[in-house]
This record gives structure tokens, C-alpha cells and sequence, in this order.
């Protein structure tokens, strides 16, 4: 461990703005992206599922 | 099962690199953007030249699946060379003093953001699944030549942006653990590329072919019809 203190470590010798700033931007994007897709694939469902309704409420099986 | 791979390398590769490395001698503490910095600057590259591979396997035997990954790839590749920008920003201001030059290795990874952004408008503006695959493809295609100049502008140009510190053919120039945090760094965010790619590529092809037998037959939609019944 090369850290003496949690203080010490959050500061980065000077330079915590420029270093946590890059790791929370780059943490944040990808969770966001994470979270994006997840809700992609719920809409893709949702939107399916609304089609496969609609075919069967005209009565006919065009699929 | 990729995403799961992309945490436990991001841990491991945080912990080599946050409490193992040591402080490097002329950036102090300020050098560990690097853990960031050069895996999504080299995803960002991965990620269009793979762009470009499903691109022109797409046009040449017109498959449709190689369209529908291209699609999937192009959001990740985004969000990468905007990171790279960004982290590269946050590295360069108290290095060099200033956010932004107008080096050639800094433009070109600008011109690679704007060409994501350029094939996400360009498909999406275009109805047609099948057309959109076309024009995004060639798009992919004509783009994939700026990744080489980006990977050699430092050596073809004089630049602010410093030369390669790993090298295929040289070897590292960097101290043991500083390399190996970053390229466990640059794995686990390969990895987390597969995983967004696979997942968002799975959601395209339901869109793409729910008017087949086998979309409503699949378990998750049919629960969720039953579901929607009751």
C-alpha cells in the first residue's frame, strides 16, 4: 500500500480534481450506458409485444 | 458472462493501479488518468475498426446480422472517444496547461467521435433497416481510414501528445505493475465493449424480427403476453 491516509489518497498529490474527474465521468458513462441498454431491451420487448397484440386483435395472422 | 469478466478485471485492475503502482516520477499521482485514459482511447480505435470489419462483411455477402452489430458497436465507440477526450482534457490541462490543442493526434480522435455520431444520426434518420445498414456501412468504411492516422499521427506529426509508451514491436518503456494495471484495464473494457455490444445487438435483431414465428415464441415474450392478459 503506498497510501498513508484516505486523505492522502482522495487528494492524488495535488491532482484529485483531474484524476477523479476522470475516473467519475468515465464510471458514470458507462453505468449510464449500462442502464441505457437495459431499458433498450425492455422497449424492444414492450414494442413487440404491442405488435403481437395488435395482429391478434385484427383477427388475422399475417406474421 | 462478458460483463461479469469486465468487473472483476476493472477491480482487479483499479486495485493494481490505485494502490500497488507506484508514483511516477515526473507526474506524480496526476499519471494514474492513464488507467482510463489509454484503455478507451484503444477501444474507441477497436471498436470502428471492428465497425468497419462487420461494415464491409455486411456489403460484400449482404448479411443482415452484420448491419444489425454495426449498429450495436457505434453507441460504446461513442461514449469511448468521448472519454478519451475527456480524460485526455483532464490530463492534459495540469501537464501541458491547457485543455485542448489542435495536435494531430487530439483532431483526429475528435474527427472519430463526430464520425460515431455521424453513423448514429445517418442510421437512425433512415427508415429502412436494410438502406440505413448500407449507408451506415459505407460511412463505417470511408471512416476506418482516419484509426491509422490516429494511432500514427504521433509519430508521422511533431506533437504535444507524447509517443507510444507500449509497443508491439519495442516493448514498454513503463514500469511492471503501471503496465500490467493498464492493459487488465484495457481487457476488462474490452470485455464490458462485448457485453454492451452482444446485449444491445439482441434487443436490434427483436426489432428487426418481430414479425417472424420465432419472436413470439420465444419465452420471455410469451411471459410477458401472458403476463399482459391476465
Amino acid at each position: 500500500m503506498i497510501w498513508s491516509s484516505f486523505s492522502d489518497f482522495w487528494s492524488m498529490g495535488g491532482y484529485g480534481l483531474y484524476v477523479w474527474g476522470s475516473f467519475g465521468v468515465t464510471a458514470l458513462l458507462m453505468g449510464a450506458e449500462a442502464f441505457w441498454t437495459r431499458r433498450g431491451r425492455r422497449n424492444a420487448l414492450s414494442h413487440v409485444l404491442a405488435e403481437l397484440r395488435a395482429s391478434d386483435a385484427n383477427g388475422k395472422d399475417w406474421r | 458472462m462478458f460483463a461479469c469478466l469486465a468487473m472483476v478485471l476493472t477491480v482487479w485492475g483499479l486495485w493494481l493501479g490505485m494502490f500497488v503502482a507506484p508514483t511516477d516520477v515526473q507526474q506524480g499521482e496526476g499519471y494514474r488518468i492513464i488507467y482510463v485514459h489509454v484503455p478507451v482511447s484503444w477501444m474507441s480505435m477497436v471498436i470502428y475498426l471492428a465497425m468497419a470489419f462487420w461494415a464491409l462483411l455486411g456489403l460484400t455477402f449482404n448479411t443482415r446480422l452484420s448491419g444489425m452489430l454495426t449498429c450495436a458497436l457505434a453507441p460504446t465507440g461513442a461514449i469511448f472517444a468521448f472519454l478519451s477526450l475527456w480524460t485526455g482534457a483532464l490530463w492534459g490541462k495540469p501537464m501541458w496547461g491547457t485543455w485542448w490543442v489542435w495536435d494531430a493526434r487530439l483532431t483526429s480522435e475528435l474527427i472519430l467521435f463526430f464520425l460515431y455520431l455521424g453513423f448514429i444520426a445517418l442510421t437512425s434518420a433512415i427508415d429502412d433497416a436494410r438502406r440505413a445498414d448500407k449507408a451506415g456501412a459505407i460511412l463505417a468504411l470511408v471512416g476506418a481510414l482516419n484509426v491509422p492516422v490516429i494511432y500514427f499521427s504521433v509519430k508521422w506529426w511533431n506533437t504535444l501528445h507524447q509517443g507510444a509508451s507500449v509497443s508491439l514491436t519495442k516493448g514498454s518503456s513503463m514500469q511492471q505493475t503501471m503496465l500490467e494495471a493498464m492493459l487488465i484495464m484495457a481487457v476488462a473494457f474490452w470485455m464490458y465493449a462485448i457485453a454492451m455490444t452482444l446485449y444491445r445487438v439482441r434487443s436490434i435483431i427483436l426489432i428487426r424480427e418481430r414479425h417472424s414465428q420465432w419472436v413470439a415464441d420465444l419465452p420471455e415474450v410469451k411471459a410477458l403476453s401472458l403476463e399482459a392478459r391476465a
